[in-house]
């Protein structure tokens, strides 16, 4: 277990997450957790081998049904994997394939932190 | 999708309605990096054609597939998609081919789902509505290989009986399992009983679905791939990770040095070779000069970029296939972002370095369609091959190799590359100027998939190589062609007394002193104006041009063209020709891809305005500069 890094240099992140510890790949969403816009993690958050739980992607629907198609479902999981020379774009693991997003469109995705460490 | 739905209760029926019949048109369609290409070589291998398809910027491959019982099957290749949903473009062509709404293209008959077994539960999502077509369809799960050495395994029998279509696991790269396809072309490969499919609209019930599916077919996925991710911890790594880039790019621009010389002399020698043994059969001196000093010097000096250019592409097929280009496009991208473009762009510019027409055809992977029009708008801006015997002859004829680093670098060296960042920088310009105007970007997210390393095969090389070498042979024996023999006619009229005129009062020679006054503030005389005009068919025109004009001077012939260039040229008119050359767009090939790919002449109409204006004006400081 690991906690998120609240310095990581984004003003959205500056909160304590409370780290959930469940785990499963396609999980219904917690009713509780759906309305809190400007107070979730996305996965910019992620540090390398970190894994969460996918929540929302705050996206226009087209942006959202191509994420969507390419296993960015709310619900799975993904793991914050390698990025490029400087921190961005960053590749996630998700749904057995590995998808390059830049931070801008990373952001965008909330998350739950399962807390449970994918092996590298 | 409504008439998809429609096709639920005619769907037992649609199931070959004769037993044993092969099918006559056949699509294969499947989400990117499902090996949907090679397997698509791998069942027609040379009998195939690309084309587009009427009206739109997507490629239409087709193919003969050749059964063993000797009947043959015509193969479509669809654009990768991942749904159905006609959105794109891509996904527009895909639905309306297989639901029969294209004129130009017969409804098929059949259809190959191709989807990546290794990662079966994602690639499901499409079976849902290509099995709703009701066509009989044949779900091949490719990558076996893969999916075996990783550990992966499914129960093939329980699939096909869930989706209620014929499954073949299949590795296209080894051939293993094709002829569980042929079976299936031939008609006579075993049906499972038909099952109604739900009708799914949203992508998050699809992937349930799909996951049930998988699930129910006892799907174990396979380990993570270790040699990909060794690679990866290499080359994305922050230091090795830039290092071996530069490592790639050095040597894809050595490609073009290196390798180029030595097979340019060698073809440069068949030519000559070939105008030789011309000379001694032919007696008519005027037969005679049209076709050795027009059609072979003029064609022979483009096709001896031939074994440069298929260098090249040989390189970006390997980087391509073995799924590197993806890393590189990924380590690019922060540095495309500075100029308004994405990592995607990276491929076809550097693409653009050997030839300007497939770079662009290239940009069909970038889905953002403004980043595309200004990567296509700033591609031949990049040195291309066509660019460089232009360039060699001005260095050779007015730059003395002296080196400046030992063996390395010399002043010729220097030169070259000062040339290939002149083109670069105006490029980087141009793309700034564009994505902060007319192509500024809404936020389209940057989606890249990192596809898993696999060994290019020798097959899907050999085919793309010779695929582009067609394209550039058609070229080199069309436009270029026509352009060497116009020239060679009006370099040959009007005659006096039945001989051919002095350069100076032939046709061309006309032409040229008309446009003199317009390029004089460059430094050219009316013997390069031609030369300019010639060129505009295609960059390395002007060279044969200059040869052919120079080749009719009896005195000029006997000091060879890099002497005769200096006679005629100063200092200050070769750089500034140099510079015209880094800048203009003279490449009717490149203006009718351009065409072809925005859809119309607007683009290409600008990029042709802007870049001769670039190119004159560059020119016109180059000449006052240096006197």
């Amino acid at each position: 277990m690991r906690s998120l890094d609240k310095h990581f240099g984004y003003a959205h992140t500056e909160f304590e997450m409370q780290l959930s510890g469940n785990s499963g790949v396609l999980e219904a969403l917690p009713p509780a957790l759906e309305p809190r816009p400007a107070r979730s993690a996305s996965l910019v958050d992620l540090r390398r081998g970190d894994a969460a739980i996918l929540e929302r992607i705050d996206l226009p629907g087209e942006d959202a049904r191509r994420l969507m198609e390419l296993g960015f479902l709310p619900g799975a999981r993904v793991t914050a994997g390698l990025t490029a020379p400087g921190g961005d774009p960053c590749v996630f693991q998700v749904d057995g394939s590995e998808i390059a997003l830049r931070r801008e469109t990373a952001s965008r995705l909330k998350v739950r932190v399962d807390g449970s460490r994918k092996k590298q | 999708m409504s008439d998809c739905s429609s096709c639920h209760g005619c769907a037992p029926a649609a199931v070959l309605p004769f037993p044993g019949a092969a099918l006559k048109t056949v699509a294969v369609i499947g989400p990117p990096n499902s090996g949907k290409t090679t397997l698509f070589n791998r069942l027609t291998g040379l009998r195939q054609k690309v084309a587009n398809f009427p009206g739109v910027t997507v490629e239409q491959h087709t193919g003969v597939a050749d059964l063993p019982d000797g009947r043959s099957i015509r193969l479509i290749d669809l654009p990768g998609v991942y749904s159905l949903q006609p959105r794109s473009e891509d996904e527009q062509v895909a639905h309306d081919v297989l639901t029969g709404q294209r004129t130009d293209t017969p409804k098929p008959e059949g259809v190959l789902l191709v989807l990546d077994s290794t990662n079966l539960a994602r690639h499901l999502m499409l079976a849902a509505p290509i099995l709703a077509l009701g066509l009989p369809t044949l779900v091949i799960l490719n990558m076996a290989d893969d999916l075996r050495s990783r550990g992966g395994k499914l129960n093939l029998s329980a699939l096909s009986a869930e989706l209620g279509a014929p499954v073949a696991l299949v590795s296209a790269r080894q051939g293993e399992g094709i002829g569980q396809i042929q079976d299936f072309l031939a008609g006579v490969m075993p049906k499972p009983a038909p099952k109604e499919l739900p009708v799914l609209q949203d992508v998050p019930k699809c992937r349930a679905w799909a996951g049930h599916v998988s699930g129910q077919a006892a799907y174990r996925a396979p380990i993570p791939p270790k040699w990909t991710r060794r690679l990866d911890s290499i080359f994305l790594h922050p230091i090795a990770g830039p290092a071996v880039f530069a490592v790639v790019v050095i040597a894809v621009f050595q490609t073009i040095f290196a390798l180029g010389d030595p097979s340019k002399d060698a073809v440069d020698r068949l030519v000559q070779l070939c105008g030789n043994w011309v000379g001694h059969v032919l007696h008519n001196p005027a037969l005679r000069s049209l076709l050795v000093d027009g059609v072979i010097t003029g064609v022979g000096s483009v096709i001896a970029f031939l074994p440069q250019i298929l260098c090249l592409f040989l390189f970006i097929g390997i980087l391509e296939d073995s799924g590197y280009l993806a890393r590189a496009a990924l380590i690019a991208d922060r540095t495309m972002a500075r100029v308004g473009l994405q990592g995607k762009s990276f491929i076809p510019l550097l693409s653009a370095y050997a030839c300007a027409v497939p770079a662009i055809m290239s940009t069909r992977t970038i889905e953002n369609k403004r980043d595309r029009t200004a990567t296509i708008l700033i591609a031949p801006f990049m040195t291309c091959s066509a660019r460089l015997p232009v360039y060699s002859l001005i260095i050779a004829a007015f730059i003395p190799n002296r080196p400046i680093v030992g063996f390395f670098l010399s002043t010729r060296t220097v030169a070259m590359i000062g040339l290939y960042l002149l083109g670069f920088v105006m490029a980087v310009a141009t793309a700034k100027a564009l994505k902060s105007s007319v192509l500024k970007s809404g936020r389209t997210p940057f989606l890249l998939e990192m596809p898993s390393y696999r060994w290019p095969t020798v097959q899907s090389l050999g085919l793309r190589l010779l695929d582009r070498s067609k394209v550039f042979l058609q070229r080199a024996g069309t436009v270029i062609l026509l352009v060497t023999v116009l020239l060679w006619v009006a370099a040959n009229v009007p005659t006096h007394n039945g001989q051919p005129p002095q350069i100076a009062e032939s046709l061309a020679g006309t032409v040229g002193r008309t446009i003199e006054p317009i390029i004089k503030p460059l430094g050219f005389d009316w013997k390069v104006g031609i030369g300019l005009i010639t060129s505009l068919a295609a960059r390395e025109t002007i060279v044969a041009t200059l040869g052919t004009i120079y080749g009719m001077d009896p005195e000029k012939q006997k000091i060879g063209l890099e002497a005769a260039l200096r006679q005629d040229l100063t200092p200050g008119g070769a750089v500034a020709l140099l510079v015209f050359f880094a800048f203009a767009m003279q490449c009717i090939s490149t203006i009718a891809v351009v065409r072809r790919e925005t859809g119309g002449w607007k683009w290409p109409a600008f990029q042709f305005a802007y870049m001769s204006a670039v190119a004159y004006a560059g020119a016109f400081i180059a000449a006052q500069l240096i006197r």
